[in-house]
């Protein structure tokens, strides 16, 4: 589901195979043990963590339909905390993690998917094909809180997140940039890959102690940080009902 | 260590001599008694500070050297926690002035020094010399929590964040002024200067009160006012350790 590879001095993280890499607990479990894998090869030295995809998507979220295959309504309300727990605790990784971070995103990056790609500190995108999009307004599932404070750490126009958050824009990567979302656009998939890599070399070239680094982005993020111990839809019984009747 | 004159209705602090100003105990002492002097001396009339400094630097933040040479670890703790909450107290000062304040940058502004020039309103700087840059991460210094809301508050793109205290990028006045970060952009530090008694005048003539001034200053960095009460990086052991260590 997810292969980890050491080039140089960098770590590529590869969701892998031609599906939708939807953040099941099996995908999330295995870019967890990635990111613990890296943390702990880190000690050897500056580094950077470029996270990528094959095939059509980066990632295309929550997997809604596993979810919801477990027979009754408490078993899918069980199943989309496991997936929301497992996810808040990557996102704390990405946070915590002592190197800067580099998402390269080859293919559409939705909802949980687009998150995802926004917890790195630098997005390149391919312009050719993709979008980013937060889908949930159209498919009328509400939206967390830990999800609008990973929106307003990184996207600083307030009518850029109304856009991606209350009008469902699906952004191409040349519509990204323009926003500020994202930090370049580059002709194909493959380029994209290039590119990050060739920024992670760049950036390791600075020699920056991970840990300090990691320290500072904590700090930045402080506002993220304080919301991941709790998924304000799934654990309020409220929210809950109204959730699985759309679902 | 610094000066202060009156000229018409402006009041003009400069950092003198041709050294770094670093921000030590004997120059942040200095620049308290200035601004003392300065909301005595308003009284009522319509007026505004500029800040600025003679020689190649701004400020390059504070005074490393002297707080590493007190002897024991235990002496350079004491010396960078009095130093911060010099600083701290420096900027409590400058977020309740009665009046508008400008920072005429005529030199490099680092670390500490970018901070003090952030927490003016208005920021002119020459475009021939010098740059705007957090050192911390090129020396493996930890940043306080106060340092990063100056920055939420004054910087409003979270890339322009990043880059500055995630990749320690060293900002001409240009590229300052295209990420909105300052105001304007000038050929020299006697245009910068000029470029400034002109603001001022502008601002002195709207004859704004100088007291409501303040107070819709404060209101506006209020999150600034209440993070700026203490600094983790001097009394939390954790920290502080990390901080002597790396000096």
């Amino acid at each position: 589901m997810c292969s980890l590879e050491k080039r140089g001095s960098l770590f590529v993280l590869t969701l892998t195979g031609d599906g939708q890499h939807r953040l099941n607990p099996t995908l999330l479990d295995g870019i967890s043990a990635a990111l613990c894998s890296v943390k702990s090869e880190a000690s050897g030295g500056p580094s950077a963590l470029i996270t990528t995809a094959q095939g059509n998507f980066f990632s295309n979220g929550y997997d809604i339909a596993w979810a919801k295959s477990g027979g009754p309504a408490a078993a899918t309300n069980d199943r989309l905390l496991l997936m929301s727990s497992k996810f808040r605790s990557i996102i704390g990784e990405l946070i915590s993690l002592p190197m800067p971070t580099i998402a390269a995103v080859t293919g559409h990056a939705t909802a949980a998917g687009f998150i995802f790609a926004l917890c790195h500190d630098y997005i390149l995108m391919r312009k050719d094909k993709g979008f980013l999009y937060m889908s949930e307004l159209e498919i009328s599932l509400p939206v967390p809180a830990y999800v609008i404070a990973v929106l307003r750490s990184k996207i600083g126009s307030p009518a850029a997140r109304r856009d991606v958050m209350m009008r469902a824009a699906k952004l191409t990567a040349e519509a990204a940039v323009d926003r500020g979302i994202i930090q370049s656009a580059h002709d194909s998939a493959e380029e994209t890959v290039v590119a990050a890599v060739k920024f992670g070399e760049e950036l390791v070239r600075r020699k920056w102690d991970g840990h300090v680094y990691g320290q500072i982005r904590m700090v930045m993020l402080a506002d993220v940080l304080s919301t991941l111990s709790y998924d304000d839809i799934l654990e309020d019984p409220g929210q809950l009902e109204k959730l699985e009747s759309r679902l | 260590m610094c000066s202060l004159e009156k000229r018409g209705s402006l009041f003009v602090l400069t950092l003198t001599g041709d050294d770094q100003h670093r921000l030590n105990p004997t120059l942040l002492d200095a620049i308290s008694a200035a601004l003392h002097r300065v909301r005595s001396e308003a009284s009522g009339a319509s007026t505004a500070l500029i800040t600025t400094a003679y020689g190649k630097f701004f400020s390059n933040g504070y005074d490393l050297a002297w707080g590493k040479s007190g002897g024991p670890a235990a002496a350079t703790k004491d010396r960078l926690i009095l130093m911060s909450s010099k600083f701290r107290s420096v900027i409590r000062e400058l977020i309740s002035l009665p009046m508008p304040t400008i920072a005429a940058v005529t030199g490099h502004a680092s670390a500490g020094g970018f901070i003090f020039a952030l927490c003016h309103d208005y920021i002119l700087m020459r475009k021939d010399k010098g740059f705007l840059y957090m050192s911390e991460l090129d020396i493996s210094l930890p940043v306080p929590a106060w340092f990063i809301t100056v920055l939420e508050a004054k910087i409003g793109s979270p890339a322009a964040r990043r880059d500055v205290m995630l990749r320690a990028a060293k900002l001409t006045a240009e590229a300052a002024v295209d990420r909105g970060i300052i105001q304007s952009a000038h050929d020299s530090a006697e245009e910068t200067v000029v470029a400034a008694l002109t603001l001022g005048e502008k601002l002195v003539s709207k004859k704004w009160d100088g007291q409501v001034y303040g107070q819709i200053r404060m209101v506006m960095l209020a999150d600034l006012l209440s993070t700026v009460s203490s600094d983790e990086t001097g009394e939390d052991p954790v920290h502080v350790n990390v901080v002597v260590s790396r000096l």
